[in-house]
């Protein structure tokens, strides 16, 4: 995956990444994304781009909402100092790529052309010529993640999630 | 040889397993499923994709409308319309419409949580009934789809931090001072992935409605999992509501954790967390004389009945201050009824206090208390994030039910030990 990096800080909440006003049953506003600290983020990006932040990323509540929206909106890969536990669970039940990588925000700089390794974990900086090593998802889940979400895994495997030892 | 947590002593149960440890990945059942309104309609679409028509155990699922209750939007109400056909197309047994209060206010209450038992929720704060001794743990949408169609869930096996606390709450501090000050000087992601247990006799002395903030704010710390001790209180508390049998989880005394913290409480003060972290956390005293447009009770956190006790007592025979609005949402239909047979809800009420139906309401900005554009908020709630109860451009500050019930007052951030 190779896209522009946009970067965001530490902490960024769940009412960050979508505020509540903006899930009406299952339908999700994906165009007010990052509103409270970035508004016009979905039609600054392309599809594809990446995004980038410090520590606790998606942290607050369960609202599946988020990820979505971040899907939506065409990111590709989320790529985070630390993420909060529910947000990183909905990415990987959704399908949505997501990589812990410590001090990434000093590694990328807003602009900055990145490529992700999602097998290896490997983050390319294509401006500066540099690259860092991240942590995939857990290996011991794959099956999710390969089969594109937790939804298309079900149908696939009849409801039966093998652990990868 | 090392014994084993809380946590994984639940977990291993959960899998089947004679023992689990920290980092393990494994397939767990679970034993009672909660889902709100602003989940459920998105499991109804997963179900749809998915071809289920059935759910694993519908004795074992409760659905709770909570979140946007009553319905302000015309979406919203679309959404409940669907959620009640799903209700009983499923079979759904244990429905709480509209007004019956906060899911993990309302689970225990009406018999749903027993000790040493695996409770999921489509909610972060699932956390709270760790309470009654129950792992309870929040997870999204598309998860909780796959589990009321399995009655399975894959969970990584945690690591536990433990705190020991000691010594007498001085007056006017209390459980949500102790909770702050901890996300002050630990931060708001030490708990990530983890289960934090809290003991000592501080824990031991509170009724079970101060313990609640522990786990319940637990998720404020990041963690997936938050434990008070299992005690007589909790469970002569379960045993009153329900004749499931079950069997409680202490950690052993050669459990090993991953952090060991001691504290003392009577040296903690009035604590405040202001915009827009929960972990901004400061004393009462840096923050006073702040002008506040509105003081909100309320929300799993904050609205039980020791807390509008507490708010009575402060705003007997006082008024709202002029320009501040006080808004009290009692936690659930249990609490406010109790509150209203104990003249609680007159006290509040004749001293200018809004004190509406049981919801998560204002605390998740869908309704009974949103904030506009410049507004200044003093929450006794969970969370004080940017545009959480409304306006971006707005504030909250979060604290203590004692130091929101005596700031609604003056009408400024006030130390509650300040004599009015």
């Amino acid at each position: 995956m190779r896209g522009i990096a946009y970067i965001f800080g530490e902490d960024i909440s769940t009412d960050v990444i979508l505020p509540t006003d903006y899930t009406h049953g299952s339908t999700i506003d994906y165009k007010h994304i990052f509103d409270p600290v970035r508004p016009g983020f979905a039609d600054e990006i392309e599809k594809g781009d990446i995004v980038v932040a410090g520590k606790n990323f998606g942290s607050g509540s369960s609202r599946e909402s988020a990820p979505i929206a971040i899907q939506l909106a065409g990111i590709s890969v989320v790529i985070a100092e630390s993420f909060s536990r529910i947000f990183y669970r909905n990415a990987i039940a959704i399908g949505l790529p997501v990589i812990t990588a410590a001090k990434i925000t000093d590694f990328v700089s807003e602009g900055n052309e990145i490529e992700v390794n999602l097998g290896t974990g490997i983050i390319v900086n294509h401006t500066t010529g540099t690259k860092i090593e991240g942590e995939s998802m857990p290996r011991e889940i794959q099956s999710i993640f390969e089969a594109g979400g937790l939804i298309k895994h079900y149908k696939v495997n009849k409801g039966k999630i093998e652990i990868q030892k | 040889m090392n014994g084993h947590t809380t946590a994984e002593k639940i977990l291993a149960k959960s899998a089947g397993l004679d023992e689990v440890w920290p980092g393990d990945h494994i397939i767990c059942k679970v034993d009672m499923a909660m889902a709100h309104d602003m989940g459920t309609p998105s499991i109804i679409k997963y179900f749809e994709e998915m071809g289920v028509k059935e759910v694993w155990d519908p004795s074992k699922i409760v659905c709770v409308m909570d979140h946007i209750a009553p319905s302000h939007h015309v979406t919203d109400a679309d959404s409940k319309v669907s959620i009640r056909k799903f209700i009983k197309d499923v079979g759904i047994e244990n429905f709480y419409d509209v007004g019956s209060g906060i899911s993990h206010n309302v689970l225990p209450e009406y018999g749903h949580i027993r000790p040493g038992e695996l409770v999921v929720g489509t909610d972060s704060h699932t956390t709270s009934h760790g309470t009654f001794g129950a792992a309870g743990t929040g997870l999204g949408y598309t998860d909780m789809a796959y589990v009321l169609a399995t009655g399975e869930t894959w969970l990584r096996v945690p690591e536990t931090i433990k705190f020991e606390f000691k010594g007498e709450f001085s007056r006017g501090v209390g459980a949500k001072d102790l909770i702050l000050q901890i996300a002050g000087e630990y931060g708001t992601d030490f708990g990530q992935y983890k289960s934090i247990e809290y003991t000592g006799v501080p824990i031991d002395l509170m009724g079970l409605d101060d313990r609640f903030m522990f786990p319940n704010m637990s998720i404020e710390l990041g963690a997936k999992f938050g434990f008070t001790p299992t005690d007589s209180k909790v469970t002569e508390y379960i045993d009153k509501r329900t004749d499931i049998p079950y069997k409680p989880e202490c950690a052993d005394e050669n459990a090993e954790y991953i952090e060991v913290h001691k504290m003392d409480v009577s040296k903690i003060d009035p604590k405040i967390s202001t915009p827009h972290k929960v972990g901004n956390v400061v004393g009462v005293g840096e923050v006073e004389n702040i002008e506040l447009d509105q003081v909100f009770i309320g929300s799993c956190t904050n609205g039980k009945f020791e807390d509008l006790k507490i708010a009575a007592e402060i705003l007997n025979g006082n008024k709202v201050a002029k320009n501040t609005r006080l808004i009290i949402t009692p936690a659930s239909r249990a609490v406010y009824s109790r509150a209203l047979k104990e003249g609680i809800i007159e006290v509040l009420i004749d001293a200018g206090a809004v004190v509406t139906n049981s919801t998560c309401g204002a605390c998740v900005g869908r309704g009974m208390g949103i904030i506009g554009e410049g507004e200044v908020c003093l929450a006794a709630m969970n969370r004080n994030f940017r545009g959480r109860m409304g306006s971006y451009e707005s504030e909250i500050y979060l604290s203590s039910v004692a130091t929101a019930a005596t700031s609604a007052i003056t009408g400024l951030i006030t130390d509650p030990r300040k004599e009015l």
